[in-house]
């Protein structure tokens, strides 16, 4: 498992590069958040990125998809971060269509794969509640058996894409054990109300009143949704490596302009070894995140660690680059203007998702055996 | 003299290299043998195992003590393809080098990227054999960071230099036999350019050397002081008030030696930090550390040491590919040393008063190695450019920031 770079990955990172340089700047959350706009992203800009081929990387061929893996689709994930685009890859290809690719129930991967990955569907996973933090398992919503189907009532908070997904794959308890089950946004007893999150990642509160699910709704269970998550955990780390580059890019340009005292304040030493640090920890998610993607790749015994690894350092390097980016800016730092802002605040709010820094230490800790 | 570079095909070399290994290297010594507890050779070496002097001659006639330096010297004269099955097949067969130290990895490659022809000729063969053992001569007492500040002086006299001052921190200085030295030649010039590298022989009466306890006790570290030493003319290296070009170019390498040795799983000790949690501390039945603080400690050091890896590995791998150093490579001797700091405090804050041994009874033999371990440690962010240097070298080289 070589963690360099091929000459395919290149071509598809640069291609990713320069699409989101050229179409997705990240002056788009701002405008989207200013004028309310009712999806949260542009369906255009998000056809675009499907017939890019970039919503079918890690899918086979035969339900449209490119056929490759994770290798090639953090690198997307990783440019896109850098901008904060708001599209929603994380909810439909990394949650919703890892659990529909990892699902024993061939007939509903069939049926919504080929549409996630032409960017005609939208999907996502409704599997956190207000009190259950990191726990997946840690759910009250329940799947009653109701003839040969299941009724199920609960509230799922932060469901990101809640709003526009098309399929809600929802977490429930039946018989106790959490399962999955794929809910169209239609369905009778659906009620979704758009949430407003610090970072204007797009989420949604889902409230189950007596949603009625044939058998064939069945995604799977605890394990697969742990599966799943993990995925999307890695997904999520490569957009945070992007985002924490692009603040610390910005970081570093404005130690090297800004005039204070008739010198550039990035002749200052405490600030340069800040920013040293901040690099060195960049540097060490790079190798995280592209270890724990070709570890999906391989099926690597060593996933759940590398997972966890990328997870823990991303999160507390995010955090690190953009608290520091909003210091090192100073005044304007502070203010909604300038870009930093907006950095820091979705390095908090993927610092929450999928686990904090501290959950995955507690995971490694328990997977090494103490 | 060797003929195994003539064997290009590498199966066969390799075939080759592993009989001769298996045939000539003395079965006391398999399975031994790192850097830091090697043979190193010189004129007052008194091998306590005389098999080591057998396999140093043996590996010397054979050409695999420098193995990649050319023939005509006493090196192997080997490719790095070459080289590398070597090294490989002596790992697997447990086969230590049979001499290691700053004659090799030094001012061997040195010499040979900067020395004349008689220069080579006359010290490189000696080194190859480990006849001569190498000491270097940098930092003084008022030159350590500022290391271009040294003031050790070295004035003209018919075809001598004559020597006063001192070095410090010379490691091994009491065992070795020349020590390569820079010294001030022209204290008007940029301090810079008026620095000499001068190689001088240690066996002279000018020429005296202290050790230096250490708060971990004793070290390898001397200071050793210049009363009008004597060195021939035809012992500077390159060219006069140049030095400052070659000492660079060796710092480069003693910092990627210090790093290398601390950096991924290095430092040595065996035992998990979890299996030293639990000697210490309370566990449940289940083995699970009760002390969550600890716990949530002992992860972190675990999950920034497998990224560091990761990131070497990542290094390397981009290497072997063909591509230039990436800029990562500017923190691996920061990060790496800081790690096996953070480790060491850790070990230590388990083990609590049991970690305060120096001597004696009521404590066990690892815990004394450990309080020593411990103690050494703090000096890792200091030696081969301190953390503060290295951090002002990433800001400066790598993250273009201005001065």
């Amino acid at each position: 498992m070589d963690l360099v770079l091929t000459e395919d990955q290149e071509f598809i990172q640069k291609t990713a590069a320069d699409f989101v340089l050229e179409r997705s700047p990240v002056s788009r959350v701002r405008e989207l958040r200013d004028r309310g706009d009712a999806t949260g992203f542009s369906r255009e800009l998000w056809k675009e990125m499907a017939d890019l081929g970039w919503a079918g990387i890690p899918y086979a061929e035969d339900v449209g998809g490119a056929g490759m893996g994770f290798a090639e689709l953090v690198l997307v994930l990783e440019e896109l971060g850098r901008s904060l685009a708001p599209e929603p890859f994380l909810s439909t290809v990394l949650l919703a269509g890892q659990a529909l690719a990892l699902s024993p129930n061939e007939a509903l991967a069939k049926e919504w794969l080929p549409r996630i990955c032409n960017g005609e569907a939208i999907g996502t996973l409704a599997y956190q509640e207000a009190r259950s933090r990191y726990d997946l398992g840690a759910i009250e919503t329940t799947a009653a058996a109701d003839g040969d189907g299941f009724t199920l009532t609960g509230e799922k908070v932060q469901v990101l894409d809640g709003h526009v997904a098309d399929a809600l794959i929802v977490s429930a308890l039946r018989d106790g054990a959490v399962a999955l089950f794929l809910v169209p946004a239609d369905a009778p007893g659906l009620t979704v109300t758009r949430q407003s999150r610090v970072d204007s990642r797009n989420a949604a509160i889902v409230v189950l009143d007596g949603v009625r699910v044939g058998p064939e709704a069945v995604v799977g269970d605890a394990a697969l949704l742990a599966a799943s998550v993990d995925r999307a955990t890695v997904g999520l780390c490569a957009e945070m490596l992007g985002g924490m580059q692009q603040a610390f890019d910005l970081a570093l340009d404005y130690l090297k302009t800004r005039e204070q005292f008739g010198v550039r304040i990035g002749t200052f030493q405490t600030l340069k070894h800040r920013a040293a640090d901040v690099f060195i920890e960049i540097e060490l998610c790079k190798s995280a995140v592209m270890a724990a993607a070709r570890a999906i790749d391989a099926g690597s015994d060593d996933l759940a660690k590398l997972v966890s690894v990328a997870k823990a350092k991303c999160a507390d390097a995010y955090v690190l680059a953009t608290n520091e980016g909003v210091q090192f800016f100073g005044g304007v730092g502070m203010t909604d203007e300038y870009d930093i802002g907006l950095y820091m605040k979705r390095a908090r709010a993927a610092e929450f998702t999928f686990g904090d820094a501290a959950f995955h230490r507690d995971r490694w800790a328990t997977l090494a055996g103490y | 003299m060797s003929d195994l570079a003539q064997i290009t095909d590498l199966d066969a070399f390799g075939t080759e290299v592993r009989g001769w290994l298996d045939e000539n290297c003395p079965a006391s010594l398999r399975g031994g043998g790192n850097a830091l507890t090697g043979v190193n050779g010189g004129r007052k070496w008194k091998p306590e195992n005389p098999d080591e002097r057998v396999w140093l001659e043996r590996g010397a006639a054979k050409g695999i003590t420098a193995p990649m330096w050319p023939i005509a010297y006493g090196g192997g004269g080997l490719s790095p393809q070459q080289n590398k099955v070597l090294l490989q097949t002596m790992r697997e067969l447990r086969v230590p080098a049979p001499l290691v130290g700053f004659g090799l990895t030094m001012i061997g490659p040195t010499l040979l990227q900067y020395g004349t022809e008689a220069q080579k000729q006359e010290h490189l063969p000696p080194i190859i054999r480990g006849e001569i053992r190498w000491c270097q001569g940098y930092s003084e007492p008022g030159a350590g960071s500022d290391l271009a500040g040294l003031q050790c002086r070295a004035v003209e006299d018919g075809d001598e230099y004559v020597i006063n001052g001192s070095k410090i921190w010379t490691s091994n200085a009491d065992e070795a036999d020349w020590i390569f030295c820079l010294v001030r030649t022209d204290p008007l010039a940029k301090k810079q350019e008026g620095i000499t590298f001068l190689l001088i022989d240690m066996d002279q009466p000018g020429v005296t050397v202290r050790p230096i306890p250490l708060i971990s006790g004793a070290s390898p570290f001397c200071e050793t002081f210049f009363d009008d030493a004597r060195a021939h003319k035809r012992n500077v290296i390159h060219k006069v008030n140049a030095g400052w070009t070659v000492a660079k170019a060796l710092l480069g390498h003693e910092r990627t030696m210090i790093a290398d040795a601390f950096g991924v799983g290095g430092g040595g000790t065996r035992a998990s930090l979890a299996d030293r949690a639990r000697r210490y501390l309370p566990a449940d039945a289940d083995g699970r550390i009760s002390d969550g603080a600890m716990r949530d400690e002992i992860a972190r050091a675990e999950i920034d040491s497998r990224a560091f890896a990761l990131t070497v590995q990542r290094s390397k791998d981009a290497a072997k590919a063909g591509h230039q150093p990436g800029p990562e490579s500017s923190m691996f001797k920061v990060y790496g040393t800081e790690l096996n700091m953070k480790r060491h405090e850790l070990m230590v804050r388990i083990a609590g008063p049991q970690a305060l041994s120096w001597e004696g009874p009521g404590f066990a033999d690892d815990e004394l190695d450990l309080t020593r371990a411990w103690l050494r440690s703090r000096g890792n962010s200091i030696e081969g450019g301190t953390s503060e240097v290295q951090r002002n070298v990433i800001a400066k080289r790598v993250l273009g920031l201005p001065d």
